[in-house]
């Protein structure tokens, strides 16, 4: 009994395994896609808040010295 | 000690106007404070700061001050420079520099001075939202960063009060290291290199190019990675106050509350004599600037000793240093927040190790680090492109809708910790555990009554009195609202308040 229960844990760690694996290699294409998809719509928020004329802003600012 | 301990973080704001680099700062930081205390604290903008340095050891002393000294006119003269509020959160908001500077109120915990730096924002952005709508004043922007990548740094200081019997050749010995590496945790992200910003490239730090010293008084120039102003506000005998100046401005809540929360338990570390020697970095200083340079964090230290190893490796030492000295005093009485910031800074090193990227929705560095690269991927940016430099700069805009940090964490890429609830309340209320509660509830309760304030000590103009009344507040867990809150409920007026410690 204790035999067949190692057996049936034995199994049973075993499909989990095979499953991580699967999903594993299944999970990189897709999250690498849903990175590119998530940070395309980042980049697409941010391109509507960004300030225009870039060059210039970034050189307008310009600060006294501090600590 | 654990995390706890009295701490805070004051912030210097970038500032400026549109179009126009060559305003005068000191005149539209001016118009930024002044706008915020008359508008939204009226009376706030009547509060002096007490830079009496005299505080005698206990009890309240009298002394006599021309009604011209405490003259409010004089505090809105914006040309001078001299604005100045205390807030009823307990905070200094004042004019440093040429920067708007936001001092937090004493907190005793990481998180606290996690909301409370965000408070701090808040004030900030209120503040020049006030200051658009007056007649005359220019549009003013303000940015929590530290560079204009011109030549110019300003800080952001975090104070952390000490043990005065821990030699302070030893808290230099056991910091350095640690300084040195934090930052792939603490950084807030960089375009550019070098003090100038004209090495193209991206960094992990804002702040490392601009550290020429391993040890110093200033904070101006040559800047040293341990400051060692000592000037406590608490009592010289039994404390120091270690005023940090090698970190960065972050953006990122996880960032903010674990700098505070790591560096709180290395200086446990220190205090308690843990042997940490073995760290010890040859030329530290350049170990700053490389590692910040090196954002695939593969860069090898090289240890006094003759080892080698990278930022990550150094950091998971002062974890594991950190992690056993909290199992051995505590065992499984450790504080929540302690295990917490342990928890995760193991998990974050782990992170980093493995896929840097994976801490987008964490730290500042890498969060900037993913727009930027998605940039570059998109639109084939080079480095210096001017874009790539205007995001890194926007990231850190703090106003409404502009800011890109503020933009990732409302969209749910960037982790957020604290709520707006506690944050807005953090705004007008004072931390209850330490003496800021004191200070905060003085101006909240009798703000007519109130000539000036600091960290140490509150001072009373009440009517019918000769002379202004100082009372000192020199320890910074006295005057908490466990401690005083029954006497403040019980005093309708100052004059109560002074005749009640008075009998004492």
């Amino acid at each position: 009994m204790a035999n067949e229960q190692q057996h049936k844990g034995h199994a049973r760690e075993e499909q989990e395994h095979a499953e991580v694996a699967a999903g594993d290699a299944e999970g990189a294409a897709a999250r690498k896609e849903r990175l590119d998809d998530d940070i395309d719509s980042i980049l697409d928020e941010i391109d509507d808040v960004l300030e225009e004329n870039a060059a210039e802003f970034v050189s307008s600012f310009v600060q006294k010295g501090g600590q | 000690m654990s995390v706890v301990r009295v701490m805070g973080i004051e912030t210097e704001y970038g500032i400026s106007v549109p179009g126009h680099p060559n305003i005068n700062a000191m005149l539209t930081s001016s118009q930024i404070v002044n706008a915020y205390a008359n508008s939204v604290v009226s009376r706030t903008s009547k509060t002096r700061w007490d830079y009496d340095e005299e505080t005698p050891l206990r009890d309240a002393r009298g002394f006599d001050m021309t009604r011209a000294e405490a003259d409010p006119t004089q505090l809105t003269d914006a040309d001078l420079g001299l604005a100045n509020a205390v807030l009823t959160n307990g905070a200094r908001f004042y004019v440093d520099h040429a920067h708007p500077e936001y001092s937090s109120p004493e907190v005793l915990t990481p998180f606290d001075a996690l909301v409370y730096d965000r408070a701090g924002e808040v004030v900030m952005s209120r503040a020049a939202e006030i200051a658009r709508a007056m007649p005359g004043v220019p549009e003013i922007r303000l940015y929590k960063n530290n560079t204009d990548n011109k030549g110019a740094s300003y800080g952001t200081h975090e104070n952390y009060l000490m043990s005065r019997s821990t030699p302070f050749t030893d808290i230099v010995a056991g910091l350095l290291p640690f300084f040195a590496t934090r930052q792939v945790i603490t950084g807030a992200g960089r375009v550019g290199v070098g003090q100038d910003g004209r090495g193209v490239g991206f960094q992990i730090s804002q702040r490392a190019d601009f550290f020429e010293v391993e040890v110093g008084l200033e904070t101006t120039l040559k800047r040293p990675m341990v400051n060692t102003r000592d000037e406590p506000h608490a009592d010289p005998q039994f404390h120091r106050r270690l005023h940090v100046i090698v970190g960065d401005a972050n953006l990122a809540e996880v960032p903010t509350y674990l700098k505070m929360g790591m560096t709180s338990l290395v200086l446990s570390l220190i205090e308690a004599g843990v042997d940490l020697s073995d760290l010890s970095l040859v030329k530290p200083v350049d170990q700053l600037h490389q590692v910040s340079h090196d954002w695939a964090l593969q860069h090898k230290i090289e240890l006094a000793d003759g080892r080698s190893m990278t930022a990550l490796e150094v950091q998971l030492t002062y974890a594991q240093r950190c992690a056993e000295f909290c199992e051995r005093e505590y065992g499984g009485d450790l504080d929540d927040q302690s295990a917490d910031v342990l928890a995760r800074w193991f998990d974050l090193l782990d992170r980093l190790t493995r896929d840097p990227m994976s801490c987008a929705t964490e730290l500042d560095w890498v969060a900037k680090l993913k727009v930027l690269e998605g940039y570059r991927r998109r639109d084939g940016l080079d480095w210096s492109d001017a874009r790539l430099q205007l995001v890194d700069l926007q990231y850190s805009d703090m106003t409404a809708g502009k800011g890109l940090a503020r933009k990732l964490e409302a969209r749910g890429s960037l982790a957020r910790l604290t709520t707006d609830a506690l944050v807005n309340a953090a705004v007008t209320d004072p931390p209850v555990d330490t003496r800021a509660w004191f200070r905060g509830e003085c101006l909240r309760r009798y703000p007519e009554s109130i000539a000036a304030a600091s960290w140490d000590s509150v001072v009373f103009d009440v009517a019918g009195r000769r002379s202004l009344q100082r009372v000192p507040t020199l320890d910074p867990l006295r005057g908490t609202r466990a401690h005083v809150g029954e006497l403040l409920d019980r005093c309708t007026s100052a004059d109560e308040l002074l005749a009640e410690l008075a009998g004492k």
